[in-house]
């Protein structure tokens, strides 16, 4: 069984963004890139598939810039077989990412395909549910725990009331939540392993899709503060206050 | 102009959080539909009939919806989606699992998760955990558009008289089935919805610690959420989460204790009207957004407060 993984390059978690100062955009000058952590437990769960003997081979894939091969050496470091870059000098919407992503799949034909729920820069939470609607494949979101049973897979899924389980033919889209696992750090050795393995890289153009945009992003704005607060001395102060000044509790 | 929404439900009850989505749509103008997919689910129909302001129940009742799943929910929803500008659900897991595939199968790209209507084709929504605020407008025919209940006031779920119109299957699908579900049952009010909230973190230690805000809550009627640091310990359930990638919660009253305040946290909380914030580091993150703070070992403080109210 052959999964591919799509993953993106982001924003690290630790770095708090801000707007431009004509707030046109975000501020993503000097700031450190990563791999959406979510990408990182779907290559985990993609790798552990294959040392359990499920998977023959990993793919991963990316649609960015060029600078998006640094987090598929990541992938292949962490234990994915080859890394397919889509390559685009322009920052995508999830319905053309999708579309690309439909393409890669459509030639490779993988049983299962694993994204993150969201990345944690635009916080879409789109993409998965998207490329399995443009290839009517079915789809389980926000796993924390899949097993592949014959031609057809249970994923256990993190919903509002709690969990829910469900069964979905192959090939079929996971989304991986938090809990699915903890993905692994890569080791040295691995990571210059990592360097000879093969990487494919097309432009998005040779795709034939329309990535045009369609939506404008017409302004970006730091959000409402806060007034300060004040630190209170006793939990007796901090009782009091919530009933006498902010009346929150009587 | 016309929105359809989807409304969420179990079968037999209409969730609040559609009646956040709703007022919504009012504040992007024109007609407003409700759409209830489901299984045996008149009385949800019902219900969202007497909605204010509601002009039109579609109703798809059919034992191939009773699990809601997305294959079939969305080509349901397609199905309808001619007569309508605005398709709209609320950004909970159940709209984010559905409305995305809808998006792609209308070739519309989805705005997720807006916390404010500036007009019929622009939205507000926060991005990167809320660090920034995006206002984007868009230029699809359909508007495919998630709603973070807690940044709309809900409408009054009575005083409407909508008819109710029944819509036949479409697109049913086998690709996917349910086998089971585990929900958490509580006599606590909802996460989401409650008033109060008071959540712990890695600070409290274990799950067995967790009575000690437990009792905290039921003197205030509040319900219990953790930091994902606790979930990921097993103190609680995934359902408890709170932040970016967990529960949006905005109550009157939000009690963080042994949260350090990480962003991902924030992101889930910060609009809350007054923020409580206790812990033994005064210099953690949490107090920055805190309106009162109290620097204190949460297992000295916390029976003190239960003792207090
Ligand atoms: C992709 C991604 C998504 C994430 N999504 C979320 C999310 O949705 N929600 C979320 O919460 N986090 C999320 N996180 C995790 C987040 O970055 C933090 O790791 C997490 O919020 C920390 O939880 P915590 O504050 O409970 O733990 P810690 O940061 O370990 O803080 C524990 C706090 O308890 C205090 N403390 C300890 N003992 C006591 C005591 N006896 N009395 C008083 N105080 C005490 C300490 O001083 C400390 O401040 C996400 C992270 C990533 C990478
Ligand atoms: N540019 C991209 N290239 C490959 N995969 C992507 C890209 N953008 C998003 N994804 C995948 O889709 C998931 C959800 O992203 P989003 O819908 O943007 O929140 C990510 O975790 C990735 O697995």
């Amino acid at each position: 069984m052959k999964i591919v993984v799509p993953i993106k390059r982001v924003v690290d978690y630790n770095v708090k963004v801000r707007p431009l100062s004509d707030q046109s955009d975000v501020d993503l000058n000097n700031v450190k890139m990563s791999m959406n952590p979510f990408c990182e437990i779907a290559i985990e769960e993609a790798v552990r598939l294959k040392e359990a003997g499920t998977a023959t081979e990993v793919i991963a894939v990316t649609v960015g810039t060029s600078a998006s091969q640094e987090q598929l050496r990541t992938a292949l470091a962490l234990g994915a077989d080859r890394a397919i870059l889509i390559e685009t000098e322009s920052s995508l919407e999830p319905l053309a990412i999708s579309k690309a992503l439909a393409k890669v799949i459509e030639k490779e034909a993988p049983q299962l395909i694993i994204l993150g729920k969201q990345a944690i820069d635009g916080d879409n939470n789109q993409t998965g549910q998207m490329l399995a609607a443009l290839l009517n494949y079915s789809q389980a979101t926000f796993a924390s725990e899949i097993s592949i049973e014959g031609d057809s897979a249970s994923v256990t899924r993190e919903i509002d009331g709690g969990l829910q389980t469900i069964k979905v033919s192959l090939p079929a889209i996971v989304t991986t939540d938090l809990r699915l696992n903890e993905p692994r750090y890569a080791s040295l050795p691995n990571i210059m392993k990592a360097k000879k393995k093969e990487m494919d890289i097309q432009p998005v153009d040779s795709l034939g899709i329309d990535t045009a945009p369609r939506l404008e992003l017409i302004s970006v704005e730091p959000p409402a503060t806060r007034a300060e607060g004040i630190k209170v001395e006793s939990v007796e102060e901090l009782v009091s206050k919530l009933k006498n000044e902010a009346k929150v509790i009587s | 102009m016309s929105t359809l929404v989807i409304a969420e439900h179990d079968n037999s009850n209409l969730k609040p959080s559609t009646l956040n989505t709703l007022a919504a749509a009012n504040a992007i103008g024109g007609s407003v539909h409700l759409l209830v997919v489901g299984s045996s689910c008149q009385a949800v129909a019902d219900a969202c009939a007497a909605v204010d302001g509601v002009e039109k129940v579609l109703l798809a009742d059919d034992a191939a919806y009773a699990n809601q799943l997305a294959e079939s929910t969305a080509n349901l929803i397609k199905s309808v989606a001619a007569d309508y500008s605005h398709i709209l659900a609320p950004a909970t897991t159940f709209g984010k699992n559905v409305l995305p595939r809808l998006s792609a199968l209308l070739d519309v790209q989805q705005i997720s998760e807006i916390t404010e209507v500036v007009s019929e084709d622009t939205f507000k929504r926060p991005i990167y955990a809320g660090s920034c605020i995006a206002t984007v407008k868009s230029n699809d025919a359909t508007k495919v558009i998630t709603v973070r209940a807690t940044a709309f006031d809900p409408v009054s779920d009575s005083g409407g008289s909508a008819t109710i119109e029944a819509v036949t299957p479409e697109g049913v699908s086998d690709l996917s089935s349910f086998v089971g579900e585990e929900i958490a049952k509580s006599d606590r009010p909802e996460l989401t919805a409650a008033s109060i909230v008071i959540s712990g973190g890695r600070g409290m230690q274990s799950g067995d610690n967790f009575h000690l805000l437990e009792t905290i809550a039921d003197k205030l009627g509040a319900a219990v959420g953790a930091s994902r640091a606790a979930v990921d310990a097993g103190f609680v359930p995934n359902d408890y989460q709170v932040g970016q990638t967990g529960k949006i919660v905005a109550p009157d009253l939000y009690i963080a204790v042994g949260i350090s305040g990480a962003i991902q946290h924030l992101a889930g909380m910060k609009d809350s009207k007054v923020i409580v914030a206790i812990n033994k580091d005064e210099d953690a993150p949490i107090f920055q957004v805190a309106d009162y703070g109290l620097v204190a070992d949460l297992f000295d403080a916390l029976p003190e407060l239960s003792d207090n109210l």
